[in-house]
């Protein structure tokens, strides 16, 4: 009797820890920071790239529509690819924010120089701290910020593609 | 009288490199509890990569700003996520994670009782 109380509680074990990793199985393993929507802290300085000047990030942004903010370097391939949607993207009138990671200020003067400028101001991050705040995780990203709520609407981890270009359109047009 | 004066030019050096020293112990202590998130398996304290040498610069000018340690987690959770940390959260997901230990622990202490008690 008891040994047969004793395989029961057995099986029924066996079968919990088996439907537990079961689960488990189909749980995603998604832990990219993609889909998160923190909010950007305006307050930090930053110096810009043409002029030298150091300014409060608050006044590069549009309190009333909402920015692109995108973070690249004349050394990181995959940010010559994209540049031409950014290009595309100043041609709607968009106010592009660059903020140029760890790269000499020469390297990025030559690369705009080469492949056009889309930005309306270009801020320096020479130690990566301020793509920290936007909660970066490298070159190149492209984010949609709020210029109400400061919130970041949508990133992008990754150069731009011409799919994701005509979602941002959408976006901007959704939140003006 | 320079005997002294280079006693407190010792004395004022040798705290302020103790200073210094308390900073950098509590970095590396915040940053191995930090994952490295563009290399899997490291943590921001073991990675040269340029998101981790950002990441302890980030966490070094926090604590220079007076920020206390859970304070910059709950900063960089804010941002990328809890993934950012290595010691989970407790919460309805991981409530299982914390609790198995426990049980099992309680479990196994009834079991050496029971079989004490018997001998």
């Amino acid at each position: 009797m008891s040994k047969n109380i004793k395989f029961l509680g057995l099986l029924l074990t066996l079968i919990i820890i088996f439907i537990i990793l079961l689960k488990g199985l189909n749980v995603s393993k998604d832990y990219s920071n993609e889909k998160l929507k923190s909010k950007i802290d305006f307050s930090i300085n930053a110096k810009k790239l043409f002029s030298d000047e150091i300014i409060n990030i608050s006044d590069l942004f549009d309190k009333n529509s909402p920015s692109v903010v995108n973070i690249w370097a004349s050394w990181c391939a995959p940010c010559r690819e994209e540049h031409q949607f950014l290009m595309k993207l100043q041609d709607m009138n968009i106010n592009i924010i660059g903020i140029n990671y760890k790269d000499s200020p020469k390297n990025a003067k030559n690369f705009l120089s080469l492949l056009g400028n889309p930005y309306s101001e270009i801020i320096t991050d020479n130690d990566g701290t301020k793509s920290i705040e936007f909660g970066a995780i490298g070159v190149p990203e492209t984010f949609i910020i709020s210029g109400k709520t400061n919130e970041i609407i949508k990133k992008y981890i990754g150069p731009l593609t011409s799919e994701k270009l005509q979602e941002i359109k959408n976006l901007l047009k959704e939140n003006v | 009288m320079s005997k002294i004066i280079k006693l407190i030019l010792l004395l004022y050096f040798s705290f302020n490199f103790s200073y210094a020293n308390e900073i950098n112990t509590k970095v590396d202590q915040i940053t191995k509890n930090l994952r490295c998130l563009i290399c899997q398996g490291q943590s921001v304290y073991d990675s040269q990569s340029d998101f981790a040498t950002s990441m302890k610069l980030v966490v070094k000018n926090k604590i220079d700003e007076g920020k206390k340690e859970q304070e910059i987690y709950d900063y960089l959770k804010n941002k990328y996520g809890e993934w950012i940390v290595y010691e989970p959260e407790l919460n309805q997901n991981t409530i299982l994670l914390w609790l198995i230990p426990l049980i099992l622990f309680v479990f196994g202490g009834l079991l050496i009782i029971r079989k004490v008690s018997i001998k």
